[in-house]
């Protein structure tokens, strides 16, 4: 994917801090190294295990969250379908997983405040990717492995390696959008 | 009398399901081609090439188009004079579902209590089956997976009948404005005119998944009706995925049913582009 002003970035994930404050609002970043899924029920046990005091399954210092819960992986290859769900789901958790390290997440649409204040609080950004572009988005993915919540089956956290993993800045470390709407208001 | 044997409904949903998974039906992918054409703003032509591609590359690795293989919606139009022997209607169906989830390697999303995230049923059963009786000796089903996060925006609401048809066109727009990119725009909407409270959600949902792209109604209020939806729609500038553009939605579809003095009941069925669908007749 191209942005309006030419190729696309390339990002090495986990990225650095300095590379996430370059990033702005409608650029079109390719992403290449390793990012975590996540989506609802292992938010719920990651919050659950931080509130508690215990230690968590994954290091979130640096990490990237893809929202994604992908289909079950076919002889030969890493990994099944494998889109964006939608973020709004996870505003809820996202800025607590952003004070703890987390760098960058990348699902489908609009945000609330408190996810875009979280970011700019701590230079982090929100990116998106094309939503029900799942197979295509499978043939970025290198490697598929389970790393915690095994028994939550499409929804355990698994670590991906990416290569040139296309993705569009939603929402920058400075305030910036790049949707229509910029960010929801019931939310 | 005919008689439709248990078997041959689970072998048909299975491979609908496999098959709807993986093959984004003809009347989407000129409707996506369609207004390719005329979108101007850049992030949503890039957008919309993507999604023209991800339906290549489904049919030709087989992998799922979207990995929320949906809920299994179910329409079955059963003629009056068939016999199903060997077992009831709904457990053919789950069967199939069973199957083709399995054997299609497609995502199990079906929690069997809703509020507890472990309860995942493992094979996407059950189903939500709507059956209809109808004249005739044969079983026509559409199964229609629905993913979650489209369904999520769709609504419905009771009217007055003062709010009219203004009031249709205003609850319709705002919601989709307020959806923004979450439903995986562009969108299909359907929409349920009248009934009742929960017959506007069916209609709603059966205009959604039924019935062509492209094709306006053919009763001329509601295809103006219709047109009228979808350019005020496709003026809010949300446009593919929120990122701004001209092609918020591919397609507004009604269907009405007679309502009470009272009331004016209407459903929004919020369909994303990965409008899978397959009808089989047995």
């Amino acid at each position: 994917m191209t942005s309006d002003d030419g190729p696309a970035i390339r990002l090495a994930t986990p990225p650095t801090r300095d590379a996430v404050l370059e990033l702005r609002a409608g650029d079109a970043v390719c992403l290449t190294g390793i990012i975590c899924t996540a989506r609802d029920a292992a938010h719920q046990r990651l919050i659950a295990l931080l509130e508690a005091g215990k230690p968590l399954p994954i290091d979130l210092e640096g990490q990237v969250i893809y929202y994604c819960g992908p289909t079950p992986a076919p002889p030969g290859r890493p990994i099944g379908s494998a889109g964006p769900t939608t973020s709004s789901r996870m505003d809820a958790y996202a800025p607590v997983l952003h004070a703890h390290g987390v760098m960058a997440t990348i699902g489908k649409g609009p945000r609330s405040e408190a996810v875009r204040a979280a970011l700019v609080e701590h230079g982090a950004a929100y990116l998106v990717a094309v939503g029900g572009a799942g197979a295509l988005l499978a043939q970025h993915v290198e490697a598929c492995e389970i790393i915690a919540f095994p028994e939550l089956g499409p929804e355990a956290i698994r670590q991906l390696t990416v290569r040139d993993f296309p993705t569009i800045v939603a929402y920058d470390a400075h305030g910036g959008s790049a949707f229509a709407t910029p960010s929801l208001s019931f939310a | 009398m005919r008689e439709i044997p248990f078997e041959t409904i689970a072998d048909a949903v299975a491979s609908a399901c496999i098959e709807a998974n993986r093959r984004l039906p003809d009347d989407v992918v000129r409707g996506l081609e369609t207004i390719l054409a005329f979108e101007k703003h850049p992030t949503a032509r890039e957008v919309l090439r993507a999604l023209l591609e991800n339906a290549r590359i489904a049919v030709k690795t087989g992998l799922p188009l979207c990995q929320d293989t949906g809920l299994v919606v179910v329409f079955a139009d059963l003629g009056q004079d068939v016999h199903l022997t060997g077992g009831l209607l709904e457990d053919a169906v789950n069967e199939g579902v069973r199957r083709g989830y399995r054997e299609g390697l497609l995502r199990s999303s079906m929690l069997a209590r809703p509020l507890d995230r472990a309860s995942n049923t493992g094979d996407n059963t059950p189903a939500v089956l709507h059956v209809r009786l109808v004249p005739g000796d044969t079983l026509r089903l559409t199964v229609a997976p629905k993913g979650g996060g489209c369904e999520n925006m769709s609504a419905t609401w009771m009217l007055t009948p003062a709010q009219g048809r203004r009031g249709v066109v205003h609850a319709i727009v705002a919601r989709v404005k307020e959806a923004g990119g979450q439903p995986c725009p562009p969108l299909i909407l359907g929409v349920g005119l009248g009934g009742s409270f929960e017959l506007a959600a069916l209609l709603a949902k059966r205009a959604a998944v039924m019935g062509p792209i492209g094709e306006p109604n053919s009763d001329p209020e509601l295809a103006d009706l219709e047109a009228e939806i979808l350019e005020a729609v496709n003026a809010t500038g949300i446009g593919p995925m929120g990122l701004g553009g001209a092609t918020t939605a591919l397609w507004v579809r009604v269907e009405f049913y007679p309502c009470h003095i009272a009331s004016l009941p209407v459903a929004l069925n919020v369909q994303c582009h990965s409008a899978r669908h397959q009808t089989v007749e047995l």
